[in-house]
């Protein structure tokens, strides 16, 4: 399997992911919407263990890209490549299953039903259940649902959310709906989880909880997390990897500290310097 | 209160729609055999378990799976006489009414499942509105194309015709079992109070179970919402057709057992009316609450005939009853009335039984 990305490019991977594959690459990606080019020319690499960091000015395209990369919507140009294998013509489920999980920008919960369930939904693809079995609550019903409840109950825990495993969904602080949705995209056992704005509405402490739990994500499961934040001190302490976004297109490339000093992403953020 | 607790609440309500159910029939079967009952009521027992039926049914389609179906009837209709042709096609070579009331049930909830698959491959694909207007017009054919179905059986087997008997081309011992608009003629009436029974607690079994199960939480996501549903891994069309499927099962069997009640059925009995009204059952009753579904259907099937006695008024005052209970339930006020009324009782039960022991 030959790499989509040269390497070495402006997408750096870690250097501990270097010799694997990366998880995740684009080639040139770009979608039009009736003629308008809403992304175009997006190339990265994300490396199996990474944390990346996808920013960019309102309007970007940045959830654009999110949804292209979970085939929500089929890009126009270009490739993409999950852990070596194209996802080209397969269905947001069956991208699921290959190992991409994702949260919304807008906040998606089952609103009516209970925290657990929520993650249970999560964890649907791994529960082995015939349709026999959930009719007739035989059949080894009672093995696999007490399984998926440990396992549902272990995610809650690890987000400080299972004390409340059996409320509705929809009751829950905003905060805490935030990471119930993490809880139950990593339920889906990503190999990599792409995160829009997780911070969004959090205050200071409740962001910095965040960062320390998206960080042992990465070190617990292994996985890769790359995320939307518009937090900037967030991005600039959690991230490996940036990727800057301006009008559709990547216009940087890098580590924290090169994408801090880079004149065309000041540029897009803050506008261009008058000459005097 | 401590072993309470540890009961949960899926098996509470499951106790509350099995213990319903139960009592309802040890209550009503000693005093349909004394001879109690007039003939009114004792002839109304089976039609309101197949309403009961229906109305669970309609609460997996409605309720939990969040779409709104108009066609329900339809399904009926498709196990009523798919399950009055069986028993009629079995009478000689089973003798065993019970037997022969089983196997058309079943029958007629296979039947009825095939055309849930059927219906449902196209319309599922639907959203909102557009699903509630094919179903209604699903209902609609259906209805139609029985109106115009002749079919006979002779010793040779089934006949079918589109035209009429004469078609039907039966040798003298024949007998005709489908006679276009006058619909089934001379059915057996093998249906019986507790089998009517049997067929809720079946239905109660099947949905109760699998809206706790890995299938029903499949089910319930989607209907929360779909994206994030597809975004987990869940093949949103695979689960919206298997309940779909169920739930239109459901539907034929009773309708087989409805049919097989009367000594004729005509498909007009299956029509538009017959969908709103187990739709009625099912809202009223509340979505997602099977117990609500059961007494919603008993109460405002028996209303009309309690309401006998006022003749002309009796669907004025019917209507405003619906309109009453739709509007005080959804009321802020009411609500919490009736919630500290119910917290009132309650602490009463409690204090009274703690002054006992």
């Amino acid at each position: 399997m030959t790499k989509m990305v040269p390497l070495p490019s402006k997408s750096i991977v870690p250097e501990r992911d270097a010799e694997h594959e990366p998880i995740l690459e684009t080639h040139r990606l770009g979608i039009d919407f009736g003629g308008l080019t809403a992304v175009d020319e997006v190339t990265l690499a994300i490396g199996r263990t990474e944390i990346s960091g996808l920013i960019g000015p309102n309007g970007a395209g940045k959830t654009t890209v999110f949804n292209m990369l979970t085939n929500v919507y089929k890009p126009t140009r270009g490739d993409i490549m999950l852990d070596g294998k194209p996802t080209q013509g397969k269905s947001v489920a069956q991208v699921s299953r290959m190992g991409i999980a994702r949260t919304f920008q807008n906040i998606r919960l089952f609103d009516q039903m209970s925290v657990l369930d929520n993650v249970k939904v999560g964890l649907h693809n791994d529960i082995h259940q015939s349709l026999l079995a959930s009719v007739t609550h035989a059949f080894g019903f009672r093995k696999s649902e007490k399984e998926a409840n440990e396992r549902a109950l272990e995610f809650l825990s690890f987000f400080n959310l299972d004390k409340f495993a059996y409320q509705k969904a929809g009751s829950l602080p905003y905060g805490e709906q935030r990471r119930l949705e993490i809880a139950r995209a990593l339920a889906t056992e990503p190999k990599i989880i792409l995160l829009d704005e997780p911070a969004a509405g959090m205050n200071p402490s409740e962001t910095a909880e965040l960062m320390e739990n998206i960080r042992k994500i990465r070190d617990k499961y292994r996985i890769a997390v790359l995320l939307i934040e518009h937090d900037m001190s967030l991005v600039m302490n959690l991230c490996e990897g940036i990727c800057v976004l301006d009008h559709g297109k990547v216009i940087a490339k890098g580590t924290p500290d090169e994408i801090k000093s880079n004149p065309k992403v000041i540029e897009a953020y803050l506008g261009k310097k008058k000459e005097k | 209160m401590a072993r309470k607790k540890k009961i949960s609440s899926f098996a509470v309500n499951n106790i509350k729609c099995y213990g319903l159910v139960i009592l309802a029939f040890l209550v009503l079967m000693p005093l349909q055999s004394a001879g109690v009952l007039n003939n009114s009521v004792s002839g109304q027992l089976v039609p309101i378990c197949a309403y009961v039926v229906m109305a669970i049914s309609l609460n997996l389609t409605v309720g939990y799976l969040g779409e709104l179906s108009l066609g329900h009837a339809g399904f009926m209709s498709v196990g009523a006489f798919t399950g009055v042709i069986t028993a009629v096609a079995l009478s000689q070579s089973v003798a065993a009414p019970e037997l022969r009331l089983l196997v058309s049930i079943i029958v007629g909830g296979l039947f009825a499942g095939v055309a849930g698959l059927i219906i449902g491959i196209p319309v599922l694909r639907l959203k909102g509105d557009y699903l509630a207007i094919v179903t209604l017009a699903f209902g609609e054919i259906i209805k139609n194309i029985i109106n115009c179905l002749y079919v006979g059986i002779d010793a040779s087997g089934l006949h079918f015709s589109m035209k009429n008997t004469n078609e039907l081309n039966l040798d003298a011992a024949g007998k005709v079992i489908l006679n276009g608009p006058q619909g089934a003629v001379g059915i057996t009436k093998i249906a019986t109070f507790g089998a009517a029974i049997l067929l809720i607690l079946f239905a109660l079994f099947i949905v109760l179970n699998l809206v706790h199960s890995k299938t029903g939480r499949a089910v319930s996501a989607i209907r929360d919402n779909r994206i994030a549903a597809e975004s987990v891994g869940i093949g949103v069309t695979r689960y919206k057709l298997t309940a779909f499927i169920i739930s239109a099962m459901l539907a034929g069997m009773a309708g087989a057992l409805y049919a097989q009640n009367f000594s004729t059925v005509a498909a007009q009995k299956f029509d538009f009316n017959l969908s709103i009204l187990i739709l009625v059952f099912v809202v009223l009753g509340g979505m997602r609450n099977i117990f609500g579904s059961i007494i919603a259907t008993a109460i405002l099937y028996m209303l009309p005939e309690l309401l006998r006695g006022i003749a002309d008024y009796r669907m004025l005052i019917y209507a405003i009853i619906l309109i009453a209970v739709m509007l005080l339930t959804n009321n802020m006020k009411v609500r919490a009335f009736i919630d500290t009324a119910m917290a009132n009782i309650k602490g009463k039960l409690a204090g009274r039984k703690g002054g006992n022991s």
